[in-house]
């Protein structure tokens, strides 16, 4: 495998996370918030999952959360991550209010424990967008 | 007033397939049409008396009408319900239904799956990766390909794993108490020749395993191995003079919170917390009156959050409660009396073998690791990653 080989899956978009990718672009945290009943939620739907409304606007999010489960890779979930082992699998709990999957990276990968703080941080795919992550914070 | 649902139908015939080497020689189709005749056989029922197709597996689409085709059915009631490793709970839940309705007099449930056997020939062994596939294929991004799979989580054990580290942060569970619910699991596998690990382990060693995921580590993860198994349903009026002594479905709830880890509204509380109440309301009793626990063990956590949600202990005192081998042979709360999916058998969906141990346990026909006099069961299934559950509580004659 060569050095500059991708070490990350870049997703296929769906168009109801069309606006997220490509503000990842410019390293843009936004989020999807309901124009019915003014909630944020995750992941990017078509419409709302508290009210079904069809219309969601996305807002800017400061990208700071807490750190709401943990899980530490010894080995790869997939061939291309390998020599990124090991590393941590989070769940974090958004200040905005809504959860998401992602990897506490710049730390030793068992510092990323439950209840640490993060903010948002982002790792280049190869096309050009780029796949929220997260730093300690505290 | 008695719930309309209670007693009205009964198990009356059992099967399973499962090999110490972990393999089993034939085709899944070859395996489940063993299965449906070994349980038909058991029930002293025959192929033309069944009119209700329960399958969740096994097809390429319509899973209920490839296996009545293979079979030569035509039912009167026919169900593919597909929710994971709970699916033959959830199956068992429609097929009493249907019969207490009159819709279907003899029901089959069937599954077999060769994941073992596959993967050392080169296939894919388990995983959903091929309907990923599909579905990318026909234009759809499934949610899980978009906004888990860049993360390199590994599936199914690293959701598993992230509620356990939830569990332990919020409740102090620790890992010598995951544990020890392997190690009272192996006492059971020991005293069945049938499973695939039968050797003793203790705390220490389960901890001298390597990690699959932190916290969780080898020896608190299910085994990958083929197996098959089959259960058939009819009515308690019926049951009365068939082969076997019927169990009878006392009551059954299903649920569920998500489909993926990361849309699970808190990773500590399972769709257990509505199955299993709605299940033993519908009986009538309550967790002290069970005698025998058969509850999905894919990992140790699952058995854990369980105990909890079905209301054996508090929520969070999951850990306290399993210290002292309640679950091994003797204790106050025998389960996963075949092994489990820890250390009998595990072909991906385990959710067919809860029943079937749980049945022949009340049958009194479980030989070195029967529980004496064993009157009530509780078949628990968990499927996708704590996604959803389905709990089944089962009775003696004596509970009618
Ligand atoms: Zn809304």
């Amino acid at each position: 495998m060569s050095d500059d080989a991708p070490t990350r899956f870049a997703p296929p978009t769906s168009p109801a996370g069309a606006p997220f990718w490509e503000a990842s672009r410019e390293r843009r945290l936004v989020l999807p918030w309901c124009d019915g009943c003014a909630r944020p939620h995750w992941y990017p739907r078509e419409v709302c999952p508290h009210c079904l409304a069809p219309d969601v606007s996305w807002r800017p999010s400061d990208g700071r959360g807490t750190i709401y489960a943990a899980s530490v890779m010894p080995k790869p979930a997939m061939p291309m991550m390998a020599s990124l082992v090991p590393y941590v699998v989070v769940l974090v709990d958004l200040d905005d209010g809504v959860r998401l999957m992602s990897n506490v990276i710049g730390c030793e990968p068992r510092a990323a424990s439950v209840g640490r703080r993060v903010r948002a941080a982002w790792e280049p795919l190869e096309d050009g967008r780029h796949l929220l992550v997260f730093e300690l914070d505290d | 007033m008695t719930d309309p649902f209670r007693g009205r139908a009964a198990i009356v015939g059992v099967a399973d397939a499962a090999s110490p080497t972990g393999e089993l020689v034939g085709t899944t189709r070859a395996l489940e049409a063993a299965m449906v005749r070994e349980a038909l056989a058991d029930a002293g029922l025959a192929l033309t008396d069944v009119d209700g197709v329960f399958a969740g597996t096994g097809g390429t689409f319509m899973h209920s009408m490839e296996l009545a085709e293979y079979l030569g059915i035509q039912p009167r009631w026919t169900d593919s319900t597909q929710t994971g490793g709970s699916s033959f709970e959830v199956l068992c839940e429609h097929a009493a239904a249907a019969i207490a309705l009159g819709r279907c007099e003899v029901a089959i449930i069937t599954y077999a799956a060769t994941p073992r056997s596959s993967f050392k020939r080169g296939g894919p062994g388990f995983g959903g990766g091929a309907q990923r596939a599909a579905a990318l294929a026909a234009g759809v991004v499934p949610p899980m390909v978009e906004w888990e799979l860049p993360f390199g989580m590994r599936t199914p054990m690293g959701a598993y794993a992230l509620a356990a580290s939830r569990h332990m942060a919020q409740y102090g569970t620790t890992s010598e108490q995951l544990a020890q619910i392997a190690v009272s699991t192996r006492r059971w596998a020991a005293r069945n020749p049938r499973a695939r690990l039968q050797e003793l382990i203790t705390i220490d060693e389960v901890l001298a395993s390597p990690y699959e995921a932190t916290p969780l580590h080898k020896l608190e993860c299910c085994l990958v191995t083929d197996g098959a198994g089959a259960v058939v349903l009819t009515s308690a009026e019926r049951a009365r003079d068939l082969a076997r002594p019927p169990v009878l479905v006392l009551g059954a709830g299903t649920s569920h919170t998500h489909s993926m880890i990361s849309q699970m509204p808190d990773l500590t509380v399972t769709a257990g917390t509505v199955s299993g109440p709605a299940a033993f309301a519908q009986a009538g009793i309550g967790p002290d009156d069970v005698d025998v626990l058969e509850t999905y063990d894919s990992f140790t956590i699952t058995v854990l959050l369980a105990l909890e949600d079905l209301g054996f202990c508090p929520k969070g005192d999951g850990g306290a409660f399993v210290a002292d081998d309640p679950l091994g042979p003797g204790g106050s709360l025998p389960a996963n009396t075949n092994g489990g999916g820890l250390a009998y058998t595990h072909p991906g969906m385990y959710g067919i073998f809860l029943l079937v141990e749980a049945v022949r346990q009340l049958r009194g026909e479980c030989g070195d690791r029967q529980v004496p006099g064993a009157e009530v069961a509780v078949a628990h299934g968990c499927g996708g990653v704590l996604s959803s559950t389905s709990t089944i509580v089962l009775g003696t004659e004596a509970t009618r």
